[in-house]
């Protein structure tokens, strides 16, 4: 056996949270005392650490290959290697029950990658690798074959619109900021991805942070900036040190710095950690930051096209827009706008999360059918529940219910029912789920993280928060309803700006397509779900409890009383309804309604 | 305050005055050295700086990543991301709380073992609901889960 043999192992944060880094290590030891790399067994063999390779809810993935055939094996554990050592490298006999099934295959064959292509198959700690790519040709090209006005006619051309959440077309944007009069322009790169239940962008500058620096030096190059910022969270730890990491390599390989590829334009990238706070995805809020202030929106215009960044032309982009940007002087405009549906081109990544059977990071072509993501992609609702709604674009997004399941996922499909795009987090609710919790549960964080300065948002967000908590705590009035819609549209109409304009979208959604829940909630004091639990009682079904006293020793207010091995019961005069004793019956006797 | 915390002061006065850093990166590397922002510590830089406290504090109470008061020797953080949050990241927290016994305003233990904090999402969904413990990451949490899991903090 002569053909090369490869182990890769997925070390993004969700494989790592897995223990991903256990397995490797795994691996090595298991290598060192087998022996593999040693000339007398003739094995070589070679670990890669890769990015991430969608299917978390796999993790910890791995695969072996033998040359140009792939094993893939799921829920690989550190124990689990030593067979995988002794079985299937050593003794070539592949490890069938450990491998995955069919539907991880039906994961990846419905999407069509571009950006995360080369997730989970290069190192992203390795330059080399990404040059091995293909990678820095497209700026290579960009600055030695083509003028700034080429490439922003180019990105005009192939239709790519700001994958951050308002969907504003690129080229459109470089061109307002080429325009402006300017010694200094600035481009930075947000990836400050604050959402909920979205880490597109994280996962792609773990696993591919060169892509991204690529797509900064071509923008840079079309709008005649000269210094560039990543604007990062600092809670994204993992991806802090890999962009940092790259950023040094492709400083020593001369792709930043002064005369990139031998021509006189010259470009630097620092990077800025956020300081934790949602509004920062905000681009004046953002520049704000930057600059070392309290990051607060401003009025626009001007816009930071124009007056950005200490007073200059500044171009803010997200990172998976500048993601896309080396494939589409790779490959062309053209075929960049053969992909997706008629007005949204290209693809989206997706964190497709929640009650769902395949969670991961996944890529799709505009427009595909929110049905196909949910039933083909994600395989489906977890345990056979029924699905009620899919919620997109975190915070500033909507619900959206059955009825709509046909729907094309694009800018502009989303709009249509009342949600939005936003970064493309997209979180999967089943009959479980309580639609007024839900509406809360986004208006507490839209609270909490509205910056003060207008009051429409400020003292808005509020008072729709107090409105909802009253309304899952049992003391919903008459009028509520009313009183939330037109206050969410006053919110809307009224904030200064995304975020305070967007608030509301949870609440507006959800009172479109499940007024009848708040009506429940309302008008009988009943949370349908069986979520709010201020509106339930706990009770114990008699033949299922064995009398263990778990749930008496979890109640806080001694509310369950019963001898032991004999049936206990809640005095339900006394149940603050905590859902402790619910938490802690192991043999579901506890019920609540 | 202490010859030695000056000292600190003075080594990041220095290099973020060499590279042009705003008082956002200065504060966090305070932060780091401190494990909080300690309150001489800003009335020092201000004076340093010429810049006035009060620009700071706008700063420190703004960005939710600083700190005023010192923190336990555990940081337990908890996720509060959408997904976490539909499959009960409040039961954990009340859980956490309970067992920790901090009170309703309290984030810290009195004996300054542990701080619980929640985060908007860490981006591990696949694995909710998570919590992180220093640096080590907990998934698929449940109310008696994590407090099997706190046990081996407690010593």
């Amino acid at each position: 056996m002569n053909s090369e043999i490869t182990v890769n192992v997925c070390l993004g944060t969700g494989g790592i949270a897995a223990g991903s880094e256990m397995v490797m290590e795994a691996f090595r030891k298991e290598f060192e005392s087998a022996g593999v790399k040693n000339a007398n067994i003739e094995k070589h063999c070679k670990m890669h650490k890769v990015g991430c390779r969608g299917f978390c809810a796999r993790d910890v993935l791995v695969d072996v290959s033998f040359g140009e055939k792939t094993w893939t094996y799921q829920y690989i554990q550190p124990e689990m290697v030593k067979r995988i050592v002794k079985d299937h490298i050593l003794g070539e006999q592949p490890i069938d029950e450990w491998l995955v099934g069919d539907d991880y295959h039906t994961f990846h064959d419905n999407q069509k990658k571009v950006i995360l292509a080369d997730l989970g198959k290069i190192d992203p700690e390795s330059i080399e690798e990404y040059v091995g790519v293909q990678g820095y040709t497209a700026a290579k090209k960009a600055l030695t074959g083509m003028t700034p006005a080429d490439v922003i006619e180019t990105m005009k051309k192939s239709g790519l619109r700001g994958r951050g959440g308002a969907g504003f077309p690129t080229g459109l944007k470089w061109s307002f900021c080429a325009a402006n009069e300017s010694d200094v322009r600035y481009l930075i790169c947000n990836a400050d991805e604050g959402d909920p239940g979205a880490f597109m962008d994280r996962s792609v500058v773990e696993g591919n942070p060169h892509a991204v620096i690529e797509g900064m030096i071509i923008g840079a190059y079309a709008i005649g900036a000269s210094h560039g910022y990543v604007y990062i969270r600092a809670e994204y730890p993992l991806a802090v040190n890999r962009l940092n990491m790259a950023l040094e390599q492709a400083k020593e390989k001369g792709f930043l710095g002064k005369n990139l590829f031998g021509t006189s334009f010259d470009f630097d990238i620092k990077v800025k950690l956020g300081a934790g706070a949602f509004v920062c995805g905000e681009e004046t809020a953002l520049i704000a930051s930057i600059e070392g202030e309290r990051g607060m929106p401003r009025a626009k215009p001007p816009f930071p096209a124009n007056k950005g960044l200490w007073g200059k032309p500044t171009i803010i982009n997200n990172v998976e827009t500048l993601a896309n940007i080396p494939a589409i002087i790779n490959k062309g405009a053209d075929w960049f706008a053969s992909i997706g549906s008629e007005k949204s081109k290209g693809t989206k990544v997706i964190a497709l999360t929640g009650k769902i059977r395949n969670t991961g990071l996944i890529e799709i072509p505009m427009g595909t059918p929110l049905k196909d993501i949910i039933f083909n992609i994600g395989g489906g609702i977890e345990g056979d529940r029924l699905f009620k709604a899919v919620q997109t674009g975190g915070p500033s997004g909507g619900c959206i219910p059955q009825q709509h399941i046909d729907l094309p996922v694009d800018y502009e499909g989303l709009k249509s029912v009342g949600s939005m795009m936003g970064s493309g987090g997209m979180v999967v609710l089943d009959e479980t789920d309580c639609m007024v919790n839900i509406s809360k549960f986004f208006l507490e964080f839209t609270q909490a993280e509205s910056c003060g300065k207008c009051v429409p948002c400020r003292i808005g967000t509020k008072r729709l928060l107090e409105i909802l908590t009253r309304i899952t705590e049992g003391n919903g009035r008459k009028g509520d309803i009313e009183l939330l819609q037109e206050l969410a549209e006053d919110v809307r109409d009224s904030s200064l700006c995304g975020l305070g304009m967007s608030a509301p979208n949870p609440v507006l959604s959800t009172l479109r397509y499940f007024r009848h829940e708040y009506e429940a909630h309302i008008n009988h004091k009943k949370c349908p779900a069986k979520v709010c639990n201020k509106l339930l009682t706990f009770f114990i079904r008699e033949d299922m409890c064995v009398g263990c006293g778990m749930c008496a020793k979890a109640c806080s207010v001694n509310a369950i009383s019963g001898e032991k091995k004999k049936p206990h019961h809640i005095d339900s005069s006394l149940c603050i309804k905590c859902g402790s004793c619910f938490d802690a019956c192991k043999f579901s006797a506890v019920l609540k309604e | 305050m202490e010859k030695t915390q000056e000292a600190v002061l003075e080594t990041i006065y220095q290099k973020c005055t060499a590279n042009g850093d705003n008082i956002i990166t200065a504060l966090q590397q305070i932060q780091n050295e401190f494990g909080y922002v300690p309150e001489e510590s800003v009335y020092w830089y201000s004076d340093r700086t010429n810049i006035p406290a009060s620009r700071f504090y706008g700063v420190i109470t703004f960005y939710a990543q600083f700190h005023l008061h010192p923190r336990g020797k555990n940081i337990i953080t908890v996720c509060q991301g959408t997904v976490c949050h539909v499959k009960g990241a409040s039961r954990i927290i009340s859980k956490i709380r309970e067992d920790l016994k901090l009170k309703e305003d309290q984030s810290t233990t009195k004996d300054m073992q542990f701080t619980l904090e929640t985060v908007n999402c860490v981006g591990a969904c696949s694995i909710a609901p998570v919590v992180i413990i220093n640096d080590k990451v907990f998934g698929k949490q449940a109310p008696a889960k994590i407090t099997q899991n706190l046990k081996a903090y407690k010593e």
